[in-house]
């Protein structure tokens, strides 16, 4: 499909552009579709192109040694997620995987540098772009460097369980998440854990608690 | 009767991503309006939910203790 001027005109990037520039910016652009599933981008690989999500939406994640993933962020149309390893000219700092089937709009490096000479614009809605970025890093890693936020996981299962005949409060992640003052990701890495102890069993819409005693005792560390 | 993940219809803006993402086919667009169906395969992934920009789907979690 061509290159649609309504996509790029989207794009945080290219935001009080002319159309005429906007125009120029589409012709550097070229389009890339990626399957549901696929892997876009490895950690520690080095990447020439900046890519934009046209439609879809992208995960980013880091994997830890031992095989663990941390989601970092769910990214949408209009934005990028390769922007770091294309200023810092260094290797990928996290992967990134099509959730859904994505098309993404390519701009390679050394395109982007001459359009950002050529329209200073680019570079302070960069700034721009990055700076939210860092804002919304810096929230998740208050969450995660706080190791007791499993606790307050637990003591959330424990406070709103039901006992079979009273049916128990239904919560979303989401919601578990605002309880315990953390993000979802952090509730669903807890969950996780939870279930590779043997705490909790994750049974599709249910949260099966089976050793109480090994769930208040984590709680008790909140 | 299988529950599946909740909509709230008002909050959509039909960005249709939710639909990309489910692996088993429950939602769809009919008549602009984004829909849920029952189905079986639905693994509770929360996807959906994760994946919407306007937290127009919500998959709540039922807690209990096991009766074991
Ligand atoms: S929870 Fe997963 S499988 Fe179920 S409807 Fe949502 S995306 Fe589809
Ligand atoms: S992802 Fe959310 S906003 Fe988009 S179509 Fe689905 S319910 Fe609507």
């Amino acid at each position: 499909m061509a290159i649609q001027l309504e996509v790029i005109k989207s794009i945080p990037y290219f935001s009080g552009l002319s159309p005429n520039e906007l125009d120029s910016i589409r012709e550097l652009v070229f389009e890339k579709t990626v399957e549901q599933g696929e892997i876009i981008l490895l950690e520690g690989e080095l990447t020439e192109t900046l890519f934009f999500i046209a439609s879809g939406a992208v995960k980013v994640f880091k994997t830890s040694t031992d095989g663990k993933e941390q989601i970092l962020s769910i990214v949408r149309p209009g934005e990028s997620f390769n922007d770091v390893p294309i200023f810092d000219n260094s290797p990928n700092p996290t992967s990134a995987q099509a959730m859904t089937p994505v098309v993404l709009y390519g701009l390679k490096k050394n395109q982007l540098k001459d359009a950002v000479q050529k329209h200073p614009q680019i570079a302070l809605n960069i700034i721009k772009v990055l700076a939210e970025r860092v804002r919304q890093l810096m929230s998740l890693v208050e969450d995660l460097s706080f190791k007791h936020v499993i606790g307050r996981v637990a003591k959330i299962l424990l406070e709103h369980a039901g006992d079979g005949a009273t049916p128990g409060l239904r919560l979303t992640q989401q919601e578990m998440a605002a309880m315990a003052g953390t993000v979802r990701e952090v509730v669903a890495r807890s969950l996780k854990t939870l279930e590779e102890e043997g705490v909790i069993d994750l049974n599709r819409h249910r949260i099966i608690i089976n050793d109480k005693k090994a769930l208040e005792a984590t709680a008790a560390y909140s | 009767m299988s529950e599946m993940p909740v909509i709230d219809q008002e909050r959509c803006n039909g960005c249709g991503l939710c639909i990309s993402v489910c692996t088993c086919q429950a939602l769809l667009m009919i008549n602009n309006i984004i829909t849920i169906i029952e189905k079986e395969e639905c693994t509770w992934c929360t996807q959906c939910e994760v994946v919407c920009p306007t937290g127009a789907i919500a998959c709540p979690f039922e807690i209990v203790f096991s009766n074991s």
